[in-house]
């Protein structure tokens, strides 16, 4: 699904890099927490998966493609099987919950009978069926964050990129929006998450990879937080 | 792509922008309806030039048989073949003559037909009320006073022309007032390029959540950087269409009513509708094309996919 062979990535005008000679591979319907400080390279860990970077040394292979190799236009063809989900939701204020979700099929050119079809589906699936024309101002933040996997979902991507998904909401919130990515890997779908929530990463015991400095420091298959912040 | 949801971001696009959105109006308008202009004008000055003008420097009339009636300088009658065969022999000893052309009664009336072919005037003519002429090529135009002054009330001449001299001042009144609008033009383009890059930047930096999000999910480039191009293209059109109203305006007003050139002015041969009417196809494609290319061009450097 992914796979990184020692890779760097050193910004221009930068001295140190942001991630050096990371290697490691990420397998199919694999669930895995990315931990470390601020600063450690987990923004640029997945900046290079959905080649928002390039790397400056080493391969990143994701599903199956080199992505050095993969020409511009290639680009967004490649992006239609990821999704991605932040911290600060990303959604688009003055459209409705559905039209959020329906936006992502629009653009890349999903007829109005698929979008029809599958937006409603995918909102029950992240339990808001029934919310369709609120705006996201008008839903509480763990909500606002359930329009935004939907929304990252509804193309049905082999691979779900979250960057700190829980962030921004409450504990109790969090543990449901945990349940419904773990719901989502549970169809196939491989899912990363980039996290500072200690008590998440412990209680799921999943795979976590911990960077520290630009370093893979910690590869576990069944890890806990494990660092003071 | 769905062109419904397509239309509907340019219509946000514009809406949201609606003081960047006229200013390019206005300044396409007026940029486009002074190309327009400087064409229409170049077709004024070639349409009064007649078939002559740029061939010759010196014409020499001859008498006809209604001149020997009217005209003082043709008292002696209308001009006979002696007289004509003396006068191209003369012409031709002539230093200062270049070429010499003879332009019959019948090639004269065929010249003024298609020169004046649609007014009243032409219609009542006939070919033995035009002037038989020599027209002559000097190798120093400066010297037609060499020719006036040789043939000028000579038996069978009605009279010589210094084919420049009569227009001369009027061309060069013109041609100054093509070149002024020529550079008020390219400073109106100018001011519409940047204003156009500056709309797309706008447009683009306040649209940045939906382009994020596009890019993100996997909207191709051509479908992230379409909306924009179109609402340029869009404003540029309606800044086209209304410069050709500029222009059919300006004719109408100029010409046939209001000011009515064409009634004070009944020798001068203005230019028809067909002349206007064949730059507005132009004027809009430029008006539509040149603002989409610079809105792809700023998008480049605005809109990294």
């Amino acid at each position: 699904m992914i796979r990184f062979d020692s890779v760097s990535k050193v910004y221009p005008k930068q001295n140190h890099p942001a991630l050096r000679d990371v290697s490691l591979e990420v397998e199919k319907g694999e669930f895995v927490f990315l931990v470390g400080s601020s600063g450690s390279g987990k923004s640029t860990f997945l900046r290079l998966i959905l080649r928002e970077e390039r790397c400056s040394h080493g391969q990143v292979h994701v599903l199956g493609r080199d992505l050095a190799r993969l020409s511009n236009w290639k680009v967004p063809q490649m992006r239609r099987q990821l999704g991605t989900v932040f911290q600060d939701f990303r959604l688009l204020p003055n459209k409705t919950v559905g039209e959020n979700v329906a936006f992502a099929q629009e653009v890349i050119g999903k007829t109005r009978g698929e979008i029809r079809k599958s937006v409603p589906q995918v909102l029950d699936l992240v339990g808001l069926g029934g919310k369709e024309d609120r705006r996201p101002g008008e839903l509480s933040g763990g909500e606002q964050q359930r329009v935004a996997i939907a929304r990252a979902f509804v193309n049905r991507p082999k691979l779900l990129i979250a960057d700190e998904p829980t962030g921004n909401l409450d504990p109790q919130t969090s543990v449901g929006i945990m349940k419904l990515l773990d719901r989502i890997n549970r169809t196939g779908t491989t899912v990363i998450m980039a996290t500072h929530d200690q008590n998440i990463v412990d209680q799921m015991r999943k795979r976590v990879i911990e960077l520290e400095k630009g370093r893979l420091v910690r590869d576990q298959a069944r890890g806990v937080y494990g660092y003071q912040h | 792509m769905r062109a419904q949801f397509v239309l509907s971001e340019i219509g946000v696009g514009l809406r949201r922008n609606l003081t960047m959105t006229f200013a390019v109006v206005v300044s396409v308008a007026l940029s486009l309806a002074l190309f327009g202009g400087t064409l229409l004008m170049s077709d004024q000055v070639n349409a009064m030039k007649g078939y002559w003008y740029d061939k010759v420097n010196v014409s020499v009339f001859l008498c006809n048989k209604s001149d020997a009636a009217n005209d003082s300088n043709c008292a002696k009658g209308a001009v006979t073949a002696d007289q004509k065969k003396q006068i191209l022999a003369d012409l031709d000893k002539m230093a200062v003559v270049d070429k010499v052309t003879h332009e019959s009664q019948d090639e004269a009336y065929k010249h003024y037909k298609e020169q004046f072919g649609d007014s009243p005037l032409a219609a009542s003519l006939t070919p033995d009320q035009m002037q038989e002429s020599y027209r002559i090529k000097l190798k120093d135009p400066e010297k037609y006073q060499v020719v006036a002054t040789a043939f000028d009330g000579r038996d069978g001449v009605q009279s010589v022309q210094d084919q420049k001299g009569i227009l001369e001042n009027l061309f060069d009144l013109l041609d100054g007032m093509k070149w002024g609008a020529r550079a008020v033009m390219a400073l109106m383009l100018v001011v519409a390029l940047m204003l156009i890059v500056n709309t797309v930047r706008v447009s683009a930096f306040s649209r940045r959540r939906e382009t994020g999000i596009m890019r993100l999910v996997g909207a191709s480039g051509f479908y992230i950087q379409a909306p924009f191009i179109m609402e340029a293209a869009v404003a540029g059109l309606i800044g086209g269409a209304v410069a050709c109203a500029f222009l059919v305006l300006a004719r109408y007003f100029i010409i046939d009513h209001g000011l009515a050139l064409s009634e004070k002015l009944s020798l001068v041969d203005f230019i028809g509708w067909d002349a206007v009417l064949t730059k507005l196809p132009l004027i809009l494609a430029t008006s539509l094309l040149m603002p989409a290319l610079a809105a792809f061009f700023a998008l480049r450097k605005y809109l990294k996919v």
